[in-house]
């Protein structure tokens, strides 16, 4: 699926932020015909919270235009390196997509700022940002990427691109590849023994010893504990 | 609309299926007792995956866990609600500020806290003797120990034994290995001079039946846990006490509007809205335990007036709703530069902190009355929304450019991630008479309950005690190896002291008391003004020690329970 294509189907709620998009298989004429009910799988919710997700799923606020211009945005905050892909491939335009929605507060700053980068490039190049050349575009991110080191007139700029940065971020690093990236190791069962030996060393530390006498032999986690009648463990 | 009545009449009618209302349902419904349970919320059952969070990652939330007005910790946390409930509204009175935390579903704020499970002390049930301030409680430790110690067994906590003056031991489980960030701040606390000891969690790190599991290490104890392996009151309580054969009547969101009395001023139920049909109800009962957060049971009592409790049921001191008070909160974090490019294993540990500091200075004359304990976070967490916020902000302090675009991006999240720890301070306040909480005869709710208006301001006592953590705070993050960050918060903003309510631990508005003009219960939580209704939420507590109230509103209510068992057998009641 082109990126243009992929775009179009963000439109109208259509899909659920990065939860629900199309593969790239060709549509059927039925698909066209039955209009997707736009929907999450569970993740906890209760009634009031499933009527509200619902709700902002059907809703649209982005048009065409400004989503493009969101993608572009994305991918020149972070774009792929040699392991791991860009924003736009960990889906964060989706999930901006849907976040403007559901935040309403976000709506005003992003909808104007994109306004802003519009009107800012026509200026300079009589073009819209995203049909900039990409040196073109990147020499617009380097006069408003930089706090305190901004032009006063162009400060709303660098406000909006602070936030699209955030976001950027906060997307990436949420989704799965960016867990990847981050390489977070938790998020599932297992038995905590202690700082790793060799991160210890590496930091100048080591448990004390009285201290490890009253940790949890983790042999004996499964063991029902008794005691005796001075609190004192048994088992 | 005409109201339903109840074809029977129960036993006891337990209003709030919190951590009093689960402990009392358990121990009335073990005693023989039929017992209605009245929640204001839904069903909940973390075990069960439509209701589970635990273990889902944050892409499988479209706004990737954040916060939001239907759920304030963020869509993974177990608390459904929180500061706001929609069409459930209350009021402050100008000038002043209260944030109320509310969660309304079975084993409500059960199921958001952080499992801290620390006992008062002797000089905790006494502090009027010692600084003249406040009151002290009718009862002491020796009363409510063996009932500590009841709660340790049945619902289980880790922690060591210490042998401090005012912090008791209790029968715990083992405590987990200190994570990296736990051994800076063990390492800061022993150069500052302070205490430093395992923390106390209601935690299973160790088996304590064959219906509960024992930890997993996930870190997400705020979820609620599928294993059952920490404590919340439907999952510890409610649920066990519904398998053990005894009569439990659930009625889920049933939102109880008034206690009703009869002639001679006894309670014979509560009048009740199903929120699914909005009709109102009447369950008849013998005994009715208010069990509904110390504010929300103020409300309910101050809005059950009849001929003989004009003022309000169990009013007739004036005194229900005042003596309003939460913990004093603040804190401060900092950046260490050697936690920067931690080498990545999986640290999620227990949710919560493996260490903690307790009060240590009982002995020396201060500025401020009582005192705080200290809380620590940090550590390789699973990002949410929110993370990689002003990724590279850090290069302030280890030089470099701020802001930018590209892959470098990534290298700063990544240098940074875990390099920051963070202390809290959740200290004693000093009740105060004139801070409560009154009905708001302007404004009701959906259910057309007339509200909740608060009226709270800090004394310069709280602000003195803030000042003093925040002085704490730098000497002890600065011997961890930490440079700190963001600024000191200074008098003009009372020393980063949190607003009143924030903490979630708002106790005493029902205190009990020997003296009827001054208390609304009695040391067995039982009102002064009609003995058969019972208060078994935090709204009993004289005096909020700095510890966490969950423990010993366990104890209390386990106590009043098995006194007013006693008081039935007897035929007082």
């Amino acid at each position: 699926m082109k990126r243009r294509d992929s775009l179009k189907t963000l439109l109208v709620g259509s899909v659920a932020g990065g939860l629900m998009v199309s593969g790239c298989a060709p549509r059927t004429e039925k698909d066209t015909n039955v209009p997707e009910v736009p929907q999450l799988p569970g993740y906890g919710r209760n009634e009031a919270e499933k009527a509200h997700d619902a709700k902002v799923l059907a809703e649209s606020f982005l048009n065409e235009h400004e989503l493009e211009t969101i993608a572009v945005l994305c991918d020149i905050i972070l774009p792929s390196n040699a392991e791991f892909g860009s924003a736009t491939d960990a889906e964060v335009p989706e999930f901006i997509a849907f976040i403007v929605k559901d935040m309403p507060r976000q709506q005003l700053p992003i909808r104007g700022g994109i306004a802003w980068l519009d009107n800012h490039s026509n200026k300079l190049h009589n073009l819209a940002f995203k049909a900039c050349s990409e040196e073109q575009q990147k020499a617009i991110c380097d006069s408003i990427a930089w706090p305190g080191k901004t032009a006063p007139e162009l400060i709303p700029g660098e406000r909006f691109f602070t936030r699209m940065r955030n976001l950027t971020l906060t997307g990436y690093f949420t989704s799965e590849m960016g867990i990847k990236d981050l390489g977070y190791e938790g998020n599932r069962p297992g038995v905590w023994d202690g700082v790793p030996d060799e991160v210890l060393k590496e930091h100048g530390l080591s448990y004390e010893k009285e201290w490890l006498a009253k940790c949890i032999d983790q042999s004996k986690r499964t063991e029902i504990a008794q005691w005796d009648e001075e609190g004192n463990l048994l088992t | 609309m005409q109201v339903i009545n109840s074809s029977k009449t129960y036993d006891v009618a337990i209003v709030g299926s919190g951590a009093g209302g689960g402990m009392a349902t358990k121990i009335l419904s073990e005693a023989g007792f039929d017992v209605a349970v009245l929640e204001a919320g839904p069903f909940f059952d973390p075990a069960q995956d439509e209701y589970r969070t635990q273990l889902r990652w944050p892409w499988e939330s479209p706004r990737r866990g954040a916060s939001s007005d239907r759920r304030s910790f963020g869509d993974f946390d177990a608390a459904y609600g929180g500061w706001n409930l929609e069409g459930e509204p209350y009021t402050e009175a100008p000038g002043t500020r209260f944030a109320w935390f509310r969660s309304r579903m079975l084993g409500g704020r059960t199921n958001h806290w952080g499992r801290i499970s620390l006992r008062f002390g002797p000089l905790d049930f006494k502090r009027k003797s010692i600084d003249g301030l406040g009151d002290n409680w009718p009862i002491g430790y020796d009363d409510v120990k063996p009932y500590y110690d009841k709660v340790d067994k049945l619902i289980g906590v880790f922690g060591s034994r210490e042998n401090i003056k005012n912090e008791p031991d209790g029968f715990f489980l083992p405590p987990p290995k200190p994570r990296l960030h736990e051994m800076y701040y063990i390492k800061g606390a022993r150069k500052a001079g302070i205490p430093v000891i395992p923390s106390r969690l209601s935690i299973l790190t160790q088996r304590i039946n064959n219906q509960r599991g024992s930890c997993f290490y996930c870190g997400q104890c705020n979820r609620g846990c599928s294993a059952y392996a920490d404590f919340s009151s439907g999952t510890c309580l409610i649920f066990p006490a519904q398998k053990n054969g005894g009569k439990v009547e659930l009625f889920t969101n049933a939102m109880v509007r008034e206690v009703t009395t009869n002639a001679e001023g006894k309670a014979t139920g509560v009048n009740y809205i199903n929120k699914l049909d909005r009709k109102e109800h009447h369950l008849k009962a013998k005994i009715v335990v208010l069990a509904a957060s110390a504010c929300s049971t103020a409300r309910i009592l101050l809005n059950s007036k009849s001929s003989i409790h004009s003022d309000g049921l169990g009013n007739s001191s004036g005194m229900v709703g005042r003596y309003l008070h939460d913990s004093t909160g603040a804190s401060r974090a900092a950046f260490v530069p050697e936690l920067m490019n931690r080498k990545r294993y999986n640290e999620d540990g227990v949710g919560g902190m493996h260490v903690y500091t307790p009060w240590w200075l009982n002995d020396k004359k201060l500025d401020f009355p009582r005192g705080y304990h200290i809380e620590v976070w940090g550590g390789m967490g699973m990002p949410s929304y929110g993370f990689g916020f002003n990724p590279n902000d850090l290069n302030k302090i280890t030089g470099g450019s701020i802001g930018g675009y590209g892959d470098g991006l990534r290298d700063d999240v990544k240098k940074y991630y875990g390099a920051v720890i963070g202390i809290s301070g959740r200290g004693e306040s000093v009740p105060q008479k004139d801070n409560y909480c009154e009905i708001d005869h302007d404004v009701v709710d959906e259910w057309g309950i007339p509200v909740l208006k608060f009226n709270y301001k800090w004394t310069e006592h709280e602000v003195k005690q803030a000042k003093h953590m925040q002085d704490t705070f730098e000497e002890v993050l600065e011997a961890s190896g930490g440079i700190l960050m963001g600024d000191k918060p200074g008098k003009d903003r009372d020393y980063g002291l949190t607003a009143p309510g924030e903490i979630i631990h708002e106790v005493g508005t029902t205190r009990m008391g020997k003296n009827k003009q001054t208390s609304v219960t009695n040391e067995y939580n039982q009102l002064h003004d009609a003995e058969n209704v019972f208060v078994m939420d935090a709204g009993p507590f004289v005096s909020q020690a700095d510890k966490n109230p969950t423990w010993t509103i366990l104890a209390l209510a386990w106590r009043a329970s098995d006194y007013l068992v006693e008081q039935v057998k007897k035929r007082n009641i």
